[in-house]
């Protein structure tokens, strides 16, 4: 993170001529908010929404007691920080999975090469080590080369049956077939990986779309690329419309990406981030934490 | 043209507009404070003067385009193709492949991906869409080994092209950026002024962390092109200014689909004109 200045030092630079005590002033914190708006736009975070987080965060600054140990960049930070927490959506019930279905359904879409077919298999590993789930992973992706070996290969390393079918088969058939299977063979947690598409190509969201209103999954899952820019809003915007998504997993979390667009989806869509992905091995996913999310995206 | 004067509304859209293709706030307060001194110099009086001022600073920092390299002095060019996971690796290598082989050259193709489920496959599948020969061995083989047996196929058999496809590795990670220097050496070693290419795929939905990718890779085993991918999303792929600025390295290809026809040479002008286009 050396090329850009951290936040707090860019901070205390504003604030250098600021004594230790007394009131923040609205000049304090404007100059300190653009910095900060600055930090959320190298992030990733969207320019409006980095302008709408820093309006909110501007009134709680106003008039802040500057005392105790804190230094008035502290206490600008902390509460950006905890805004951020809440905004993130704290420690909101949403950001579990909906597992109450008999079978459980669960739909993963994104962008091309966002991390689903891992995603899907890390999940499908996840379930079973941590709810006893018993899950079956459904090839859907008839596009990419070799994408239904690739689904198989991960399936095999975690011992999790693969639903597939031959080349040339329809999408919205094999999830629906897949549900028998699933019954057949009694597994009661059905994952779906979807083929990667663009969210303004009308065909392939028409695909999702079909898919979902045949299939009618509990949970429709985002995979977003925690390096994707300002275009995340649009893109979980666009899929939000299409499928209704109840969360997301925001992947490639184990580089030193910011992660600015999981605050973007999440302020601009309400769709609530469920898991974070970690790298490319199958137990490389965990529950969503605000708080790290929160300091990863300041640079802390 | 009395509506169309320089205010603060017009800085103020045109740094909104910069940000939100992603240039990132860096070069895009370099670029604004540049047109500015350039607004006053030359007594610029319009917004369209400012517009067109600016839309030549943005290809002056995206230099020339580029051709792929192909070696005079040695009868097999190699190129190797690096990135972060998930970028679009392996369809643009099929993508480019095919142009050189419609082009006319013998082109070979190295499975170095030995890691991702079913990484290989999907190379051996666009080599056989393509009708282009690709060397692997089984998974989880030594990538040099891949790309040592490659080069000696490619040269036994008279291919005068190899492109090497690599597994995504962020550039953070230590071990998978030795491996990076490692498949270099090999190639240094058996085509002495080898790679000819030293490709970065970037996709076009990336954000700022593209600089950090291009910096790291570039300083680790150096680049010698890039190539945006996914620039069919409605991301505009801003990073690229940044990015060839910083490193002095041309843009060689977009790629614009999925299909092997989707890869069209990088045209300065128009991906400037693309970065204002509302769709
Ligand atoms: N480092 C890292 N790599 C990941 C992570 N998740 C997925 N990947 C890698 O990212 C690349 C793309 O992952 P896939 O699962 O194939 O992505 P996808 O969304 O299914 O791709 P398409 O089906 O082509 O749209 C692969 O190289 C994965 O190994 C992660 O959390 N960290
Ligand atoms: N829409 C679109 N999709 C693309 C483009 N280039 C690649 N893709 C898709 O992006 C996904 C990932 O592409 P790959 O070529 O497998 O990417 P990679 O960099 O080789 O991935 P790893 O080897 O897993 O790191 C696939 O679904 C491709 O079809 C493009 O220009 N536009
Ligand atoms: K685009
Ligand atoms: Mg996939
Ligand atoms: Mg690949």
């Amino acid at each position: 993170m050396a090329m850009f200045e951290s936040l707090t030092k860019r901070l205390e630079g504003i604030f250098q001529n600021l004594e230790g005590r007394g009131k923040l002033t609205e000049d304090d914190v404007n100059s300190a908010l653009r910095e900060v708006r600055i930090a959320l736009i190298e992030a990733d975070v969207n320019l409006k929404v980095a302008r709408q987080f820093v309006d909110r965060v501007k009134q709680k600054a106003i008039g802040a007691d500057v005392m105790g140990s804190l230094s008035p960049a502290q206490q600008v930070l902390s509460i950006v920080q905890e805004e951020l927490v809440e905004v993130l959506g704290g420690s909101d019930d949403k950001n579990k999975l909906d597992l109450s279905g008999n079978p459980n359904i669960i739909m993963l879409v994104g962008l091309n090469g966002a991390g689903k077919t891992t995603s899907a298999a890390k999940l499908a590993n996840y379930l079973r080590k941590q709810h006893g789930s018993r899950p079956l992973l459904v090839a859907a992706d008839m596009y990419r080369p070799a994408a239904v070996n690739q689904l198989k290969t991960l399936g095999k390393q975690i011992q999790v049956p693969v639903y597939s079918e031959p080349a040339g088969s329809d999408p919205v058939d094999i999830c629906v077939h897949a549900l028998d299977y699933a019954r057949e063979q009694a597994c009661n947690t059905i994952i779906l990986d979807t083929a990667g598409r663009i969210n303004i190509d009308e065909r392939m969201m028409q695909e999702v779309v079909n898919i979902r209103d045949r299939v009618r999954p509990h949970e429709v899952l985002l995979v977003a690329d925690a390096m994707t820019g300002q275009e995340a809003v649009r893109v979980a915007q666009d899929f939000n419309d299409a499928v209704s998504l109840t969360g997301m997993i925001l992947s490639k979390m184990d580089g030193d990406a910011r992660g600015g667009a999981a605050l973007s989806i999440r302020t601009v869509t309400g769709v609530p981030v469920k898991f974070m992905a970690l790298g490319e091995k199958l137990d490389a996913i965990q529950p969503f934490y605000p708080d790290r999310l929160a300091q990863r995206i300041l640079g802390m | 043209e009395e509506t169309d004067l320089i205010t603060d509304t017009l800085w103020d859209d045109l740094e909104e507009s910069l940000l939100a293709a992603d240039v990132g706030p860096r070069t895009v307060i370099w670029l604004i404070e540049r047109l500015r001194e350039r607004a006053d110099a030359e007594q610029m009086r319009t917004g369209a003067q400012v517009q067109r001022a600016l839309r030549e600073e943005l290809v002056d920092l995206l230099g020339d385009s580029s051709p792929l390299h192909l070696s005079q002095r040695s009868p097999l060019t190699v190129m190797l193709v690096i990135g972060v996971n998930g970028s679009g690796k392996t369809t643009s290598i099929a993508k480019m492949a095919a142009r050189l082989s419609h082009e006319g050259h013998k082109v070979m193709l190295a499975a170095a991906d030995t890691f991702r489920a079913a990484a290989i496959d999907q190379l051996k599948v666009w080599g056989e869409r393509i009708s282009v020969p690709v060397i692997s061995q089984q998974p989880n083989a030594d990538p040099g080994a891949v790309v040592y047996d490659a080069i000696q196929a490619a040269q036994a058999r008279g291919s005068d092209v190899l492109i090497v496809d690599t597994a995504g590795r962020l550039q953070t990670k230590y071990n998978l950026m030795e491996e990076l220097k490692k498949i270099n050496k090999i190639i240094q070693r058996f085509v002495p002024d080898g790679p000819h290419e030293l490709l970065i795929v970037i996709d076009a939905p990336t954000g700022q962390n593209a600089l950090l990718q291009a910096r790291k890779f570039a300083e680790d085993i150096g680049l010698t092109g890039v190539i945006i991918t996914k620039m069919d999303s409605t991301a505009k792929g801003g990073f690229a200014f940044a990015v060839t600025d910083d490193l002095g390295v041309p843009i060689k290809f977009i790629g614009t689909g999925e299909k092997v026809e989707d890869l069209i040479p990088f045209d300065p002008q128009s991906f400037v004109a693309a970065l204002f286009a509302q769709e």
